[in-house]
């Protein structure tokens, strides 16, 4: 089971609910991945319009955990201020923290990054930060409050999977106690087994599901390989070697010649 | 009262940020409100005083990765 801020999940997949071909296939997607936990967004409201609550109410009836973000937001004050609205419009104390750096890859200015963490962890928020695989910010996080990690892998929708395998190692191995969840950069399945089978604790998906040519079969595709890349982590995968080594023992083996 | 509702320029006979709410039409149910870069929670909406010039932002759910 995976325990998130006290919070039980037994789903280790996190799911987005941005950019399907329609709310139903959304909401389809979700239930197909099995997932416990969706992240949601908040935008300017359009006078007379309803649908940001029709979009809510979808939610609820998922009986989902919700994982509001503060995506979009370029500086501490932004991203703190949403973090406040986001906390009175969904009801939860949990925020995806993100603090956009850099416009063409969507890095998080990791500075900027800290300091909310540290406004939004002293009013007691449960942060979720959007970080990258640097060990020192990192470990800035964890004191500026935050009780668990989101290291991404690749840029956001990218969808190239994990471009730097060591630096994910070193994270996962620096803090074996604390919940890892690679956020951002995953576009396959197979992506998701090998960060599980490095043994971090979760993934969290959006643009590899909903862009997928059928977003529900692929949310259950990776809920299969979460759950396996697990199973594999924890029976101890083997490493690499150099040369081969025969399966088959030589011992006693039959001399013809 | 000249206001700035969403980045519009808005006129309103609304003083407080709940009746200028319903004069724009907003559902306000499911919706987060600010003035001026301060959350103005949704039970201090009534007494909310507006002031020419403020800048108000109001948001609601939507789809987040």
């Amino acid at each position: 089971m995976l325990t998130l801020y006290g919070e039980t999940l037994a789903s280790r997949l996190l799911l987005g609910t941005a950019q399907y071909p329609s709310p139903a296939i959304m909401a389809e997607a979700v239930r197909a991945s099995a997932c416990e936990t969706v992240t949601v967004s908040l935008r300017r409201e359009t006078t007379g319009n309803r649908t940001g609550g029709q979009f809510l109410e979808l939610i609820r009836e998922l009986g989902v955990r919700i994982l509001p973000n503060t995506a979009g937001c370029h500086s501490v004050k932004e991203a703190v201020i949403t973090a406040q609205m986001a906390r009175e419009l969904f009801g939860t104390d949990w925020i995806k923290l993100e603090v956009i750096g850099h416009h063409d890859t969507l890095q998080p200015d990791v500075f900027g990054l800290v300091e909310a963490a540290r406004i939004l962890s002293s009013e007691g928020f449960k942060v979720f930060p959007y970080t990258t695989d640097d060990l020192v910010v990192a470990e800035r996080l964890l004191e500026a409050g935050c009780a668990v990690l989101m290291p991404w892998c690749a840029p956001i929708g990218s969808a190239r999977g994990p471009v730097n395998v060591d630096g994910l190692r070193a994270i996962r191995a620096h803090f074996p106690d604390v919940p890892l969840i690679v956020d951002a950069g995953l576009g396959r399945p197979s992506h998701a087994a090998m960060v599980m089978e490095l043994g971090f604790d979760a993934v969290l998906l959006n643009t590899a599901v909903a862009k997928a040519s059928d977003p529900v079969a692929m949310a259950a595709a990776f809920a299969e390989v979460v759950e396996a890349g697990r199973n594999a982590f924890l029976a101890g995968p083997l490493e690499p070697r150099d040369m081969a080594v025969p399966s088959t023992p030589v011992i006693g083996k039959a001399v013809f010649e | 009262m000249k206001l700035t509702v969403n980045g519009e320029a808005q006129h309103v006979t609304a003083t407080t940020l709940a009746a200028l709410l319903d004069e724009l039409d907003y559902a306000p149910d499911f919706l987060a409100t600010a003035r001026n870069g301060e959350l103005v929670p949704a039970a201090e909406r009534g007494s909310c005083t507006l002031e020419d010039g403020d800048r108000i932002e109001v948001l609601s759910p939507m789809q987040g990765g």
